[in-house]
């Protein structure tokens, strides 16, 4: 490796190969696709949203653990990242679903 | 005490004298950030959802073409640069300059080709009537909600592309090493990201099932 390479290079290190980042693309694509067929499917809106939120859950997962490299880094960090914003998101959600849906009873005709 | 407790004490990573995550501050940096952003997008998301599940009348206006077609090519896009953009950070690791500046260079058009096929849908919204504050159907929420989401991650994206370029070019000169590649890929995928919930979630939700 030259100097000017190996300046370039920085710190860190390689992980993850080409190949393994070309399959979480196909994949993520494969999500996608799903997702637009099943917004045609007609589905209560609430078990659509259930669904597309799981599904781009699984998606972020993908894109965080490999494209992101959480999944090569230290535990410790994970564990002070996604946890505490998995809480606050939550917290966000509290009673969401059930005030959403009773709004719609609490509309005058 | 001795040389080689003290040498202990100090290897602990969380005694001091070593960082506990094992990166570079502007990766932790940005990692923070991200945190912190994705809350504003959450809590965005959530009101959206919020005033959705609670609409019953809420408009279903995005037809297969030219929305939802456009809409899914854009995911393509998005994907593919973030594929370009983890591609482009492996080159720099390996030290491979003229690798990793093609890389960055792929992933800003795929950035810009982004934004200009999002601001042709923004013009056939308007032209139809829709706007942030009305729309025909008489729901202002949902123009200020899609705007809102939208416009707040169109500006997202544009910032990114120029991050990268900026990046890029300092990378070129040497003025920079593949730490800044990769903490800028951290922020790229992180748009990414947040395209992955607004694409159903604004777009899906509001097909026009005929």
């Amino acid at each position: 490796m030259s100097a000017h390479a190996q300046a370039a290079g920085g710190e860190g290190h390689v992980v993850g190969s080409a190949k393994l980042f070309s399959k979480v693309w196909v994949w993520l694509l494969l999500l996608t696709a799903l997702e637009v067929f099943l917004a045609y499917e007609r589905l209560a809106v609430a078990l659509m949203l259930t669904i597309l939120v799981g599904l781009s859950l699984i998606k972020s997962a993908l894109i965080i653990a490999y494209f992101m490299h959480l999944r090569f880094e230290r535990l410790g960090l994970f564990l002070i990242l996604v946890p505490t914003m998995v809480f606050c998101i939550c917290m966000m959600l509290i009673m969401f679903f059930p005030d959403s849906v009773r709004l719609i009873h609490m509309r005058p005709n | 005490m001795s040389e080689t407790e003290f040498e202990g004490i100090v290897d602990s990573p969380w005694s001091g004298g070593h960082s506990p995550f094992a990166i570079n501050s502007k990766k932790l940096g940005m990692w923070l950030f991200i945190v912190s952003d994705t809350l504003t997008f959450s809590a965005l998301l959530v009101s959206y959802a919020y005033v959705r599940l609670s609409t019953p009348d809420w408009p279903r206006p995005f037809e297969i073409w030219p929305a939802i077609a456009k809409s899914s090519f854009m995911t393509f896009v998005l994907l593919s640069s973030s594929l370009t953009m983890v591609l482009g950070v492996a080159a720099a690791h390996k030290g491979d300059v003229k690798k990793t500046v093609r890389y960055l260079i792929a992933t800003m058009i795929c950035g810009i080709a982004f934004v200009l096929i999002h601001a042709t849908e923004w013009v056939t919204l308007f032209d139809e009537g829709v706007t942030p504050w009305s729309n025909p159907w008489h729901v202002p929420l949902f123009g200020g909600t899609f705007f809102g989401l939208t416009g707040l991650h169109m500006l997202h994206v544009t910032i990114g592309v120029a991050y990268l370029g900026v990046i890029c070019w300092g990378f070129a000169r040497g003025k920079w090493n593949a730490d800044h590649v990769e903490v800028s890929g951290l922020y790229w995928h992180f748009v990414d990201l947040v395209w992955m919930f607004i694409f159903p979630m604004v777009y899906l939700l509001s097909v026009n099932p005929k």
